[in-house]
């Protein structure tokens, strides 16, 4: 089985690389970019049955720093 | 005093920071990330500065987890002591052993200079030698050393004394200007500049001396 662990910056925390791309999309003429926000993109092979909860610790333990990021768990 | 200095796969500042407890008088071990305990009698670890595990993932976070950490974060929870800088700062916040995060610098470059720095409190192991309020010269060289720390936290450390140094221009973008916190029961430090990188008038300064004789001076006399 996959899980896709999707980690992003908190709401409130600023985000300097994604506000460097808002500005080089701005420079490269597209017009109405209000907002970008950069995260990542975590893809785990899991042996199967591998519970949803333990995603969960290792999002907590390692995968996303949750003083300033959030993160969503996908499985597939 | 004892001092310990953890080496991780991509530290750089290592062999520095020894150099730098060694001449303010200190014995000092090299402790591999690998081993899981601290040499016996150990007074203080210093976490050094450089690119552990390659950044990958976020600075800090993989070093955080080794080994080694665990028993860092045990002596510091006995009431040890515990220098951290640069990676090593990232390390500590990582661990929670301090508070916040640091981000990527909000000029999003890598900063390598000689910046000053206000010496924000005189209350500490780490800061006795000097006086509050003093301004002194310590160079940076990292690219995420944008300190974030949210209203509540900021007011809590200025609150409670726990801002060690501020930046008297800000390179970063770090919140309250802040370069370097100390931990609830003042022993533990975290800063992005590099102390150890200014011990020897030939480095272009030695105002990071200061900092490790009065460590020496303190935790001698303990």
């Amino acid at each position: 089985m996959k899980a896709r662990v999707h980690v992003m910056l908190k709401n409130g925390v600023l985000d300097p690389q994604g506000e460097a791309v808002r500005h080089a999309l701005g420079a490269l003429g597209f017009g109405g970019v209000e907002g970008v926000r950069q995260g990542k993109v975590i893809e785990l092979d899991l042996a199967d049955g591998t519970s949803e909860e333990t995603v969960k610790e290792m999002c907590e333990k390692l995968l996303a720093n949750t003083v300033i990021e959030s993160y969503t768990i996908e499985l597939a | 005093m004892k001092a310990a200095v953890i080496v991780f796969p991509g530290s750089n500042c290592d062999r520095d920071l020894a150099v730098a407890f060694e001449r303010a008088g200190a014995d000092v071990t090299m402790v591999w990330h690998k081993d899981t305990d601290l040499p016996e009698g150990i007074d203080i670890v210093g976490i050094p500065g450089g690119f552990s595990f390659g950044d990958y993932l976020r600075c800090g976070a993989i070093a955080a987890n080794s080994p080694i950490c665990r028993s860092v974060v045990k002596h510091a929870e006995r009431g040890g002591y515990a220098l951290g800088i640069c990676n090593g700062f990232q390390i500590l916040t990582e661990t929670g052993l301090l508070p916040g995060a640091l981000m990527r610098n909000a000029g999003l470059k890598f900063i390598c200079k000689q910046v000053g720095l206000n010496v924000a409190t005189a209350d500490s192991a780490f800061t006795a030698g000097y006086s509050a309020g003093q301004e002194v010269t310590i160079p940076v060289a990292h690219h995420d050393g944008n300190y974030n720390a949210d209203a509540d936290l900021l007011a809590r450390l200025q609150g409670e004394d726990r801002v060690a140094f501020t930046y008297t221009e800000n390179p970063n973008g770090s919140d309250g200007d802040i370069a370097g916190i100390l931990s609830d029961n003042r022993r533990v430090l975290g800063m992005m500049p590099h102390p150890e990188r200014a011990v020897d008038p030939r480095h272009g300064g030695a105002d990071g001396s200061a900092m490790f004789r009065s460590l020496m001076d303190q935790l001698v006399s303990a």
